[in-house]
């Protein structure tokens, strides 16, 4: 059959299986020969792609116990988050951190180490994993944690399937006052606007930016920052203070189909930012709003990848460490206003403190992120290779769940030194080299 | 609040239809065969919609067990909702009478002992909910399955007969006809994506029922208009087509 990820880019053909139970998908997982675990597919590009075989976790999708006292929920690694927040927010609980799609499966999120808002105080996903289940070719079904075979919980949290498949999850939810969040939002002219409100609403539990990648010059950086935390009771707007774990669903849309590549050009993109950043207040506005619009704006509309058309796209995100950002962000962000190839969705976010272990290849790092799409053209791979050695020269790397063309060269740099204890791991635990990705072979990670 | 015993808890549709039920503030006791997965499901579901959840044993093929069955419940019990299916092997069915029996005792005439046993309590209370999963199938005959259209196909007419029973004693009998599901059932076939549904799309479609308190239903509605046109095929065209 035909495989693709959210990116729509590459598209194989290959095989995928969903075993019903535990038992069945380490009985597959013993006779493979080659394979790679999957989720929901949310990740852009080739990390969840193996011409041979895709083991699919969605069967595994039972929740089995939740600790009222602790908070932890235990579930099949095919559980989404989805789920788990239609099951638990009524009671009051939320994800300990979620990335900007509730559509993502509790293996995939460990999987990419996913971040969300708050990573300035909350870290990665992993960090609030008790612990989880996991099947290698080396040690067959091994239950690892921060304290029990640390080394592989490590290099499985954001190891992007490379260790083994994810069987069996326990993640520490969070209590939360309301399912509405207290949002504030400010219009920032430039970049050094916006890297001050990052600093000065640093003690807000989320923050982020949408930021217009096409402006050059004097609105280099233009952007809307937007800050939360959860809303107390009493905050809430009168009608929901009776149920304040209940805000009302969203409205679901849906994209039919593929639109026509000419749909999304430089003027349509820059008309939509025009209009974005102009219905904006000024200055400061704050606002309570449900915590789906506030999380999962995108995920209102399902299939919104097909408004990049048939060819598909790919999101670039980077990381620069904080303290070459204030030079390097500008240097970036005119390269890519130049190219004039900019997308709707740039997102700006200042990373907090990532705690660092031994063969772990989590993504973020202190410094600022900036994500964006960009649709698939012939122009394109140039302009993100120039940008790759820009990222590079300022001691940043690029996220692997959003990538489908970086060379391995490229991510050796941004990942070493961690890279070598990972490699060195991945030796240990899958010495035949069974869990393979298009990704890992582009990133010679795997031969 | 109100307790709805499900049968052939195991199954893929099932599952999600009992899930939502919970979702809607139903108590549940959840019955079939094999009590290590009912386990699983009832601690799934009890999780996900805060409900309580019971396991309970019950086989279709056991019909002398269905009365000791339905009266250790009964009291609790205010609606069925019963999907239990086989398949089978159409070609195996052909030779093998013994698979043919299963074929037509698990999905028609090994069920009509409790479902009768409920529509007599429900009658005599003069209120209750009986849902049951037929198919598609069982509107006409076909080549590739038709030992299991055809016992789907009494299941129907027995469904009908039920509601007209009991249309004037206070209780809804509601038949649902599933086209293509991609559920364990039709794994491994090749069915056309647009025409085939999630078990959660079935789910919700037959909690609408219940409130829209219809008779029939199909899932995806589309399949009403599809078995309509198949249905009108005069026979000496039906027979000669591959279906």
């Amino acid at each position: 059959m035909k495989l693709t990820s959210w990116g729509k880019y590459p598209r194989i053909e290959t095989a995928l299986e969903s075993p019903a139970d535990t038992a069945r998908a380490v009985a597959r997982l013993e006779k493979a020969e080659t394979l790679i675990g999957r989720g929901l597919g949310r990740s852009y590009g080739d990390s969840a792609l193996n011409n041979k075989l895709v083991l699919s976790s969605l069967r595994l999708d039972f929740m089995e116990s939740f600790d009222e006292e602790t908070g932890v929920l235990v579930a099949g690694a095919g559980v989404s988050l989805a789920e788990i927040l239609d099951a638990f927010v009524p009671r009051g609980w939320f994800l300990p951190v979620t990335p900007g799609t509730k559509f993502v499966s509790l293996g995939g999120a460990i999987a990419s180490d996913v971040h969300g808002k708050d990573h300035h105080v909350a870290a990665t996903f992993s960090r609030h994993v008790a612990w989880l289940d996991l099947w290698t070719p080396a040690t067959g079904p091994i239950h690892c944690s921060d304290t029990e075979n640390a080394d592989i919980f490590h290099a499985t949290a954001g190891g992007h399937g490379l260790t083994g498949f994810i069987l069996k999850v326990a993640l520490k939810l969070k209590k939360i006052p309301s399912g509405f969040i207290r949002q504030e939002m400010v219009k920032a002219d430039n970049l050094e606007a916006i890297m001050d409100s990052f600093e000065r609403y640093a003690a807000l539990p989320f923050t982020v930016a949408w930021i217009d990648c096409l402006q050059a010059g004097k609105g280099l950086g233009r952007s809307i920052f937007m800050g939360g935390s959860f809303a107390e009771k009493d905050e809430l707007p009168a009608r929901y203070r009776a149920r304040p774990h209940q805000p009302p669903a969203p409205r679901a849309l849906a994209v039919p189909f593929d639109f026509p590549s000419f749909v999304l050009n430089n003027w349509s993109v820059r008309a939509f930012n025009a209009l974005y950043y102009g219905r904006a207040p000024k200055g400061l506005s704050k606002s309570v709003i449900s915590y789906h619009s506030f999380f999962y704006p995108l995920d209102a509309i399902h299939n919104w990848n097909r408004i990049y058309g048939r060819r598909g796209f790919t999101q670039y995100q980077f990381v620069l460490p904080k303290e070459t950002s204030a030079d390097g962000l500008p240097k970036i962000l005119k390269a890519i206003a130049e190219s004039g190839q900019g997308s709707f969705l740039a997102v700006l976010k200042l990373f907090g403190e990532q705690p660092v272990f031994d063969g772990n290849i989590s993504f973020p790092m202190r410094g600022y992120t900036l994500a964006l799409d960009f649709p698939i053209t012939r122009k394109l791979f140039p302009l993100l290779d120039r940008l790759d050695s820009m990222v590079l020269e300022c001691g940043g790397r690029h996220y692997l769940t959003k990538d489908s063309r970086m060379s391995g060269e490229v991510f050796k740099r941004g990942y070493s030194p961690a890279l070598d204890d990972f490699l060195a791991l991945k030796k240990r635990l899958d010495p035949e080299e069974r869990f393979v990705s298009l990704q890992s072979r582009r990133l010679r990670i795997t031969g | 609040m109100a307790t709805m015993l499900i049968l052939g808890a195991a199954s893929d549709i099932a599952r999600a239809t009992a899930l939502a039920f919970a979702c809607e503030g139903w108590d549940l006791i959840v019955a079939g065969r094999k009590e290590e997965i009912l386990q699983k499901i009832a601690a799934d579901i009890s999780l996900r919609s805060g409900r309580t959840v019971k396991t309970a044993h019950f086989d279709a093929l056991k019909p002398e067990e269905h009365a000791v069955f339905w009266r250790d419940i009964e009291e609790e019990t205010s609606a069925l909702f019963c999907a239990i299916g086989f398949l089978g092997e159409q070609e195996r069915a052909q030779h093998d009478f013994g698979h043919a029996e299963t074929i037509l005792r698990t999905n028609f005439t090994g069920l009509t002992p409790i479902l009768s046993l409920a529509a007599n309590t429900f009658e005599r209370r003069g209120r209750g909910l009986i849902i049951a999963v037929s198919s598609v199938a069982g509107d006409r005959g076909r080549a590739s399955n038709y030992l299991y259209g055809s016992a789907k196909a009494g299941l129907t007419a027995f469904l009908s007969g039920l509601r007209n029973r009991l249309a004037t004693k206070g209780v809804t009998v509601i038949t649902v006809k599933p086209g293509f599901v991609a559920t364990a059932m039709t794994a491994g076939m090749n069915l056309p994506t647009r025409l085939t549904a999630t078990p959660q799309q079935v789910a919700a479609d037959i909690v609408k029922a219940v409130k829209k308190k219809r008779n029939v239903v199909y899932s995806r509605w589309f399949w009403r208009s599809i078995m309509m046109i198949i249905g009108h095929i005069p026979e000496c065209m039906f027979k000669r087509l591959k279906l």
